[in-house]
């Protein structure tokens, strides 16, 4: 056996004076407990024990008895899979890190994917402290084992572990490894496959771009041409390493057959997958590609049948625009994406990215052409989308200006402030207040305000609570002559209404628009309401009634 | 128990003031539009129609009883064809007529194989075959709830049901048919067909999964050529379900099927299907939404044992290894299992487990769940268990002693106290003299345990104050290095900095 000769391990060895306290019967001892607890405790202090053992005793007594008895619980086979990922300087150093590979080569072949994923990362991480000639003895035949094991788990393993060791080993080494990954491209289990796919991009990246026009794109084709969607859908994404790496003539011939067909195919996760990815692939393939095969391909993809895929489409609307070369781009918007902009999903992503496609086309243009989708999202039988429209009418109105909105958009914000939904009712109320700010007091005076107070009859008790509402929030904003001219009687004739909800509310409100009030005001109408509220036979009222009397200060 | 039901995940919050009712909807006095239709959006669902170019006008054919004998074959193959055009459920009034002679066309198809003979002749299979592909094979549209919880939720519907029932139901009265020839058809029913099978039982549709079930059951028996392919796509179906997905919606009719396969397996088991039960069906536990399909799994489990009891110490410790740790639920079903299992165990083969599995069910009894302990507990019940129990209490009361008198000491719940009374009251009658060994070595034990306890910290400690002392005598060694180098630096800058200064 070699003895340690790098410098860290010789430290650490002359510094084991003491190691012998340990033995190593008691260390395994703490690492065979029966509590599943204790184990995964000891093992998670495992380092503490490699370092009361010393580097030698760890390579030849401790690592050992880790390779024979790996049958254990998952969580404890976890985080062994990860402690050996740190592991390097405790058995000395890199010229010694080979010693680390039998127990995680056995740790990549068990079933559970979490500690199998482990296993991987940390044989991923201490590739790199392997110096070429070790990686060639020691690292790759462990990898051609894996690559060649007759259960799935070791062979899904193994496609994590090609691209760590190919740029770094000889030609014939790497002639065998890509002939592997080959095997592995086309195995018999669909789990294999899917593992081999999910990997396709980060070997294609290592590759020589010879190898990777021939090798590459042929399993590529391939994969994504399998029976199982799943695996289609994973030749999507390495689609995008791949487009990268090509250059641009190759791409009409290489990539493009298999993207278009992946982008109708027949699977709507395999259509997601190609929406999801959209933006990455149109700056993989470039301006010329994009406009001649992507805009088509993202009509379709916002056009299509299952919801799913026209949701994650709609997603990339914004980068997609934002991508487009300028000289095409308002046309491309104008007459290929907005047409296709049918169902709610689509529309509601679109209008939420609003102020984004704002800065690429004008609000004016897009208005106008938005519009009917507007009035009919308005509406729509979801709240939630009902909500996100509201919260654009702000900057609506601000953008397009008092007539336009009193011409198209008003009656519609008045609707929502009966509507069945507490929080549209809620949301509608705040609308009106930032309307307000926006179009000046006399606007108020002479759109909103009647209307608002005109609920105050309605046989519907919420109605007439949402006048109180409404009157609580614009008060501020329309200031004192119209609070005191025309909302204020309002209030005060609520404060008979037979339902003691909307007497409450009376005296929260007159507590709310208090302070706009002049002090006769206050003292003259306001104060007799208030006193006789709080003598009212509710308790609310009364509790309420009181607490807008003191806030006042009118006692 | 009482349950909290979950509200609609479309259902607006309730507004928070004074007011809030209930039944918002008969006080409000607002239109409840929106929520009727978002409802009626929701139970039915369909993406099979998008793959048809262009519709097609049917046109109704001459019925196949009124058929003259020598016209009967080419009137059977033109309605079959006609059945291969597809319609749009989810827009429940397109195309009405059509719809109805299609259902009348799948009527008679499903009538006249099954109750005439000599229909099905050798042209007809692939013409059949095809019908039946264009109709159930399509991709299952994606789930309306990406959180469907089977126990929970309504399944999503498949809309176009009122056809495709037809056709599989003719798809099975075609397997069926006495003239059914399975020379002929394996032709037409391939791998890639029995692929695309077995990845429709992942729909969500209950009723379309039991035809499937059945069918495939027949495709299995009648067409031996496909049956070790059919097994091995099964096992892909469930190795993706325990460890990528989680989620099919068919797992439980798979089991069914393979239960019945079970039973029928040739001895001694092969490997195939030894590792099937160990690599597949043990893992299969794992799963989070075991209860859906835990009945068939626990079946299966006991035919392999049935078959061979060798396999016995694979399940038991297969079963031990994947213990649930946190879902008191799934333990109470573990443990209703090793019930069945030890209901059939032959009592060589409990010796070989008896110790693992004891240990567990000590654990059990000490669960603060009293339903977790009930369960154990229950095992007391079992005449065959408590014989097997009986005739090896030498080893089994040891195990269990500490905990039953424990827990007797200790259980919030009275039912399990009394339960474990009268369990101890049993290990007494059974063997009195050990009983009051243990009782009397109890105190001792204890206090044993408590020293191991101790000890353990203490080496724990001793080890990381090594390692405190290591790490600062590495962070030493390493600074002195670095002084050193310095020191080194400094020393050969020195002349130059004295021949700058010189110059």
């Amino acid at each position: 056996a070699r003895r340690c000769a790098s410098p860290a391990g010789d430290k650490m060895a002359g510094a084991d004076g003491d190691d012998s306290l340990y033995p190593i019967a008691v260390l395994i001892d703490e690492l065979r407990n029966e509590d599943v607890q204790l184990r995964l405790n000891s093992i998670k202090k495992l380092s503490t024990i490699a370092l009361a053992l010393g580097v030698e005793r760890t390579r030849t007594e401790l690592l050992p008895f880790l390779t024979d008895t790996i049958y254990d619980e998952d969580e404890v086979l976890l985080a062994l899979a990860e402690q050996l990922g740190n592991f390097t300087m405790l058995v000395g150093g890199p010229e010694y890190v080979h010693c680390l590979l039998p127990p995680l080569e056995s740790l990549a072949t068990v079933e559970e994917t979490v500690v199998r994923d482990k296993a991987v990362e940390s044989l991923r991480k201490i590739s790199h402290e392997h110096s070429p000639v070790d990686l060639e003895v020691h690292f790759e035949p462990l990898v051609k084992r894996l690559a060649s094991g007759d259960w799935f788990t070791s062979r899904t393993s193994a496609c994590g572990l090609f691209s760590v060791c190919y740029p770094r080993v000889s030609s014939t080494v790497k002639a065998e490894i890509r002939q592997h990954f080959r095997n592995l491209c086309s195995d018999d289990t669909p789990m294999v496959r899917r593992a081999a796919a999910s990997k396709l991009g980060e070997f294609a990246k290592v590759l020589e771009l010879e190898y990777v026009k021939s090798d590459i794109i042929s399993l590529f084709t391939a994969l994504a041409s399998d029976e199982q969607d799943s695996v289609r859908l994973l030749a999507v994404e390495a689609c995008v390493s791949i487009a990268t790496l090509l250059p641009q003539e190759d791409l009409e011939t290489l990539v493009m057959p298999t993207l278009r067909q992946a982008a109708e195919d027949k699977s709507w996760r395999v259509r997601y997958m190609v929406a999801d990815k959209f933006s990455e692939l149109q700056k993989a393939v470039g301006p010329e590609i994009t406009k001649n095969d992507l805009v088509p391909a993202f009509q379709n993809l916002l056009k299509d049948c299952e919801a799913e895929v026209r949701a994650a489409a709609a997603n990339k609307v914004k980068e997609f625009c934002e991508n487009l070369p300028e000289d095409s781009r308002e046309t491309i918007i104008m007459t290929h994406i907005l047409p296709c902009v049918k169902c709610p999903e689509v529309r509601l992503n679109i209008i939420s990215n609003l102020d984004c496609v704002n800065e690429v086309i004008g609000i004016r243009q897009l208005s106008q052409s938005l519009l009917p989708a507007i009035v009919e999202l308005a509406e729509d039988a979801k709240w939630r989308v009902r909500l996100a429209i509201i919260e654009y009418m702000p900057l609506l109105a601000g953008q397009l200006g008092v007539e336009f909105f009193d011409e198209k958009l008003n009656s519609l914000c008045m609707a929502w402030l009966v509507d069945h939904v507490y929080a549209i009712r809620e949301a509608a109320t705040c609308n009106l207040t930032k309307l307000v700010e926006k179009f000046g007091a006399e606007w108020a005076q002479n759109t909103i305000v009647p209307k608002v107070l005109g609920m105050a009859n309605d046989p519907n008790y919420l109605h007439r609570m949402t006048t109180l509402f409404c009157i609580n929030a614009l008060s501020e904003a329309c200031g004192q002559e119209i609070t005191t001219k025309h909302m204020l009687p309002v209030v005060l004739k609520m404060s008979n209404d037979q339902v003691a909800n909307v007497r409450f509310n009376v005296a929260k409100s007159l507590q709310k628009i208090g302070p706009v009030l002049d002090s006769n005001c206050l003292q003259a109408e306001v104060k007799p309401v208030l006193e006789k509220l709080a003598a009212d036979q509710d308790i609310d009222v009364k509790y309420f009634a009181q607490e807008a009397v003191s806030v006042l200060a009118l006692a | 128990m009482e349950t909290p039901t979950k509200l609609p995940p479309s259902s607006p919050s309730s507004p928070t003031t004074g007011f809030s009712v209930p039944s918002a909807e008969k006080v409000d006095g607002f239109p409840r539009r929106s929520m009727r239709r978002a409802r009626q959006r929701r139970s039915h669902s369909s993406s099979q129609f998008r793959y048809q170019s262009s519709q097609v006008e049917l046109t109704p054919l001459p019925l196949i009883k009124d058929a003259p004998v020598a016209e009967l074959h080419d009137l059977f193959c033109k309605k079959l064809q006609q059945c291969c055009v597809l319609f749009d459920f989810l827009d429940c009034v397109a195309d009405l007529k059509g719809k109805e002679i299609k259902r009348a066309a799948l009527n008679e198809l499903v009538e006249s194989v099954a109750t005439s003979r000599g229909v099905l002749i050798e042209p007809l299979y692939p013409e059949a075959i095809k019908m039946i592909s264009v109709n159930i094979f399509r991709t299952l549209p994606p789930s309306e709830n990406p959180d469907f919880d089977p126990e929970e939720d309504e399944p999503t519907l498949e809309a176009s049901w009122p056809h495709l029932q037809l056709v599989y139901e003719f798809f099975l009265r075609f397997l069926e048919s006495p003239d059914f020839q399975p020379s002929m058809a394996k032709r037409y029913v391939d791998q890639k067909f029995v692929l695309q099978l077995l990845e429709l039982f992942d729909s969500e549709d209950p009723r379309e999964r039991e035809y499937l079930k059945t069918i495939l059951h027949r495709v299995y028996g009648k067409l031996l050529g496909l049956r070790a392919y059919i097994r091995k796509q099964i096992n892909n179906i469930f190795l993706r379900f325990i460890y990528e997905t989680e989620h099919f919606n068919g797992v439980a009719e798979l089991l069914e099927i393979l239960g019945s396969i079970i039973n029928g397996f040739a001895l001694p088991l092969k490997s195939e299907h030894k590792q099937f039960l160990v690599r597949v069906l043990i893992p299969l536990h794992t799963a989070k939404s075991l209860s859906i399909f835990h009945a068939q799994l626990a079946y299966c489990v006991v035919q392999f044992m049935e078959k061979d009891a060798t396999v016995t110490e694979y399940i038991i410790r297969g079963l031990l290894k994947y213990w649930p740790k946190t879902c008191t639920q799934k333990e109470v079903m573990f443990l209703g299992e090793i019930e069945e299992i030890l209901d059939v165990i032959e009592p060589s083969q409990f010796i070989r487990v008896q110790e693992p599995l004891f240990k567990q069910i000590a654990a059990c009894i000490s669960s603060p769940h009293f339903q977790v302990a009930e369960r154990a507990l229950y095992f007391w019940n079992n005449e065959y268990i408590l014989s097997l129990i009986e005739e090896n209490c030498q080893v089994i009361l040891p195990l269990v002693f500490g905990t039953l008198y424990r827990v007797s000491k200790e259980h919030w719940n009275q039912t399990i106290v009394s339960l474990i009374y009268n369990v101890l009251k049993t290990f007494m009658e059974m063997n009195s003299k050990l009983f009051d060994d243990l009782t009397a070595s109890y105190k001792v034990e204890k206090q044993k345990e408590l020293k191991r306890e101790r000890e353990r910290a203490e080496l724990w400690r001793g080890l990381e104050e090594q390692q405190e002392r290591r790490l600062q005598s590495l962070g030493e060694a390493s600074r002195n290095q670095k002084n050193l180098q310095e020191r080194e630096k400094n020393s050969k800058n020195e002349p130059e900095n004295s021949a700058a200064n010189t110059t």
